[in-house]
């Protein structure tokens, strides 16, 4: 096993998509990555691949997967895979990637991608880079990439244009600092994706239905698994879907004076504009909304239409999950907060007192339209 | 039975962050911190030991200086600490510190009733990688994202949480565990906790002590060893500022309200 990577990295073909379901039911960011991954392979000139873990049918829901662009689905279906669990789903993983060799093997950073992959990197050899936010294979996307996103002077520098890594980059030290990533001496190059960054291809019936599912064998019994999983629970409450939001209205510390009234004036204003609620970590760590508000560098990268800060100083980790928001409006009472720098819109004032006016002002300029 | 338990001193990123011209990061002017998930980690940790009387290990690795952060976690209650540290150690990838870190467990044993726990990530490079990582490299079963965790015999359960749940999931000891802050909240050191602190052992495992395990191997350490490396690092450049606006009041409200209208964005 340990010198698996020994082999000629050449030998290694094809992007691969590590395709996530929880009950049968694929996961949207199954849908994002292999969008993304249609690029990447694109670019490498290989097929893109899905692999699909899961339970005696979980091949009827495979085909989907091509009709965002996947041209080939691995289906592996066993009864101790029908749940999520570390030992099996490594195992198998494992097994087909060292008989099939892709060059490089993407996987959604969800709280179940995140226990996988790392064990799976560590089996195989490989590198594995953590919860990206953008992929490149082609320098001169990268180039462009990085023309918009970063502050280097990239024609001082010198590019070896034919350099065919996957270039894989994320925030880090809470989104103060971006990294690129490569790993150009071990093949599968592994990356785990952020849900909710990489956008979906539209939906395609003909691609679906021309996308071919195969079946690799693989072993699995009882002494592969050694922990067991005696219950899935969902949460009793519906979670805030802040990733499919178009609307956003996040609240911060501001609203300390008042949290239980702070929060029904942005409920107010999300309703009117037809959103969620939103928070920074602050609010989540003080216990005034669930975790599953929390936007930011540890919390959920969004990008709606509009994100309304009510009371949020703008910390990077804040900034770092909400900045590509197609237009931000901030209210604060300071005014050299760091949220009003990248704000299209501010208003310096007490969102106790400006929320309410603006939910006013908002309903009158729909009805008036 | 004991618990070694892996923690790591980190930047504080919540407070201010300080970047050097060149985009990496000013270490030197920011506070360092025990890393946030660890404390969570280290706290589960001590309450085993206080209801079984169990041993509790530290381990790090990381330069000279965090030597302070594992007196501080003895001063907390553990018994012994481990710092792991050597030139060959440094610019390690999560891989390459993965099987250092696991030599190192190696060398402290783990037995048969043994958990190792470590925090679920760190807030320097938000990876969550090291903790499965060493899990594979030590042979053992991980549990990941720990809000609960009960022992019974070698029985081990824990409440594993998802993004829309959780999953109560069971292995027996020896195991890996990687721990939120949902888990619990940890101690504050004690005055008689500081004191003591300063008579238990702490030692240091340099590159001699680790060399002869078989994790330990030029090409699978350090900067040179480890699969992944930096390509570029860049800072993401401010969005421009907008529009302030003038005033807080109803006028301003509306006039907001009226520049959402004619740009179509409500």
């Amino acid at each position: 096993m340990s010198n698996f990577n020994s082999a000629d990295i050449a030998a290694f073909k094809d992007v691969w998509v590590f395709c996530e379901q929880r009950e049968g039911k694929l996961m949207p960011t199954d849908f994002e990555l292999i969008s993304k991954g249609r690029d990447l392979a694109n670019e490498l000139g290989v097929n893109l691949c899905g692999l699909l873990l899961g339970g005696e049918g979980i091949e009827a829901t495979a085909k989907e997967l091509g009709g965002y662009g996947a041209d080939k689905v691995y289906v592996c279906e066993s009864p101790m895979l029908s749940v999520y669990n570390t030992d099996a789903y490594a195992k198998v993983i494992c097994d087909v990637i060292e008989e099939l060799k892709p060059e490089a093997f993407l996987i959604g950073a969800t709280n179940i991608g995140r226990d996988l992959a790392p064990r799976c990197a560590a089996r195989l050899h490989t590198g594995l880079c953590a919860d990206c936010t953008h992929l490149d294979i082609d320098v001169a996307n990268y180039i462009q990439f990085l023309r918009e996103a970063s502050t280097l002077d990239v024609d001082g520098q010198k590019w070896d244009m034919e350099d065919r890594n996957l270039k894989m980059t994320r925030p880090a030290f809470g989104g103060h600092l971006m990294a690129t990533i490569i790993c150009p001496r071990f093949r599968p190059c592994m990356a785990t994706v952020r849900p909710g960054v990489m956008k979906k291809n539209p939906f395609d019936q003909a691609k679906a239905d021309a996308c071919v599912i195969e079946k690799p064998a693989f072993t699995l019994t009882n002494a592969d698994v050694k922990t067991e999983v005696t219950e899935v629970v969902k949460a009793a409450k519906k979670l805030v879907d802040l990733i499919g939001a178009d609307f956003i209205v996040s609240v911060g510390r501001g609203i300390s004076k008042d949290v239980e009234g702070g929060i029904k004036l942005a409920e107010e204003l999300a309703a009117e504009l037809g959103g969620v609620v939103g928070g920074s970590r602050a609010t989540i760590d003080s216990g005034w909304l669930s975790a599953d508000h929390q936007v930011g560098q540890t919390g959920k990268t969004v990008h709606p239409k509009v994100y309304v800060a009510l009371g949020i100083s703008g910390a990077i980790q804040h900034k770092a999950g909400m900045q590509d928001s197609e237009c931000i409006i901030a209210v604060n009472k300071n005014d050299t907060a760091p949220i009003f720098e990248i704000a299209d819109y501010g208003i310096c004032g007490d969102l106790f007192k400006v929320t309410p006016l603006l939910t006013e002002a908002i309903r009158a300029a729909k009805a008036a339209k | 039975m004991k618990i070694i338990v892996s923690i790591k001193q980190v930047p504080d990123t919540s407070g201010k962050v300080a970047v050097n011209p060149d985009g990496t990061l000013n270490r030197a002017s920011m506070q360092t911190i025990t890393n946030p998930d660890d404390m969570n980690a280290l706290e589960a940790a001590l309450k085993m030991k206080d209801a079984t009387g169990c041993k509790v290990v530290v381990v790090t690795m990381g330069p000279p200086p965090a030597a302070g952060m594992l007196r501080e976690a003895l001063a907390m209650g553990a018994d012994e600490a481990v710092l792991v540290s050597a030139r060959e150690f440094g610019g390690s990838d999560t891989y390459a510190t993965s099987q250092i870190l696991a030599a190192a467990v190696n060398r402290i044993g783990v037995e048969a009733d043994d958990i190792v726990m470590c925090g679920r990530q760190a807030i320097d490079g938000d990876t969550a990688q090291v903790g499965p990582q060493m899990a594979e490299k030590l042979h053992l079963p991980q549990i990941t994202y720990a809000a609960d965790i009960t022992k019974d015999g070698n029985t081990v359960t824990v409440k594993r949480m998802l993004e829309d749940g959780y999953m109560t999931i069971k292995t027996n000891t020896p195991c890996l565990i990687t721990c939120i802050k949902e888990l619990n909240e940890p101690r504050y050191m004690s005055v008689s906790g500081v004191f003591e602190a300063y008579g238990k052992p702490l030692v240091t495992f340099g590159y001699d002590d680790l060399k002869d395990d078989p994790l330990i191997d030029a090409t699978t350490i350090g900067l040179k060893g480890s699969p992944t490396n930096i390509f570029k690092s860049f800072t993401p450049p401010q969005k421009g500022a907008g529009m302030m606006l003038e005033g807080a009041d109803k006028a301003t409200c509306e006039k907001l309200a009226g520049i959402l209208a004619a740009k179509h964005i409500i």
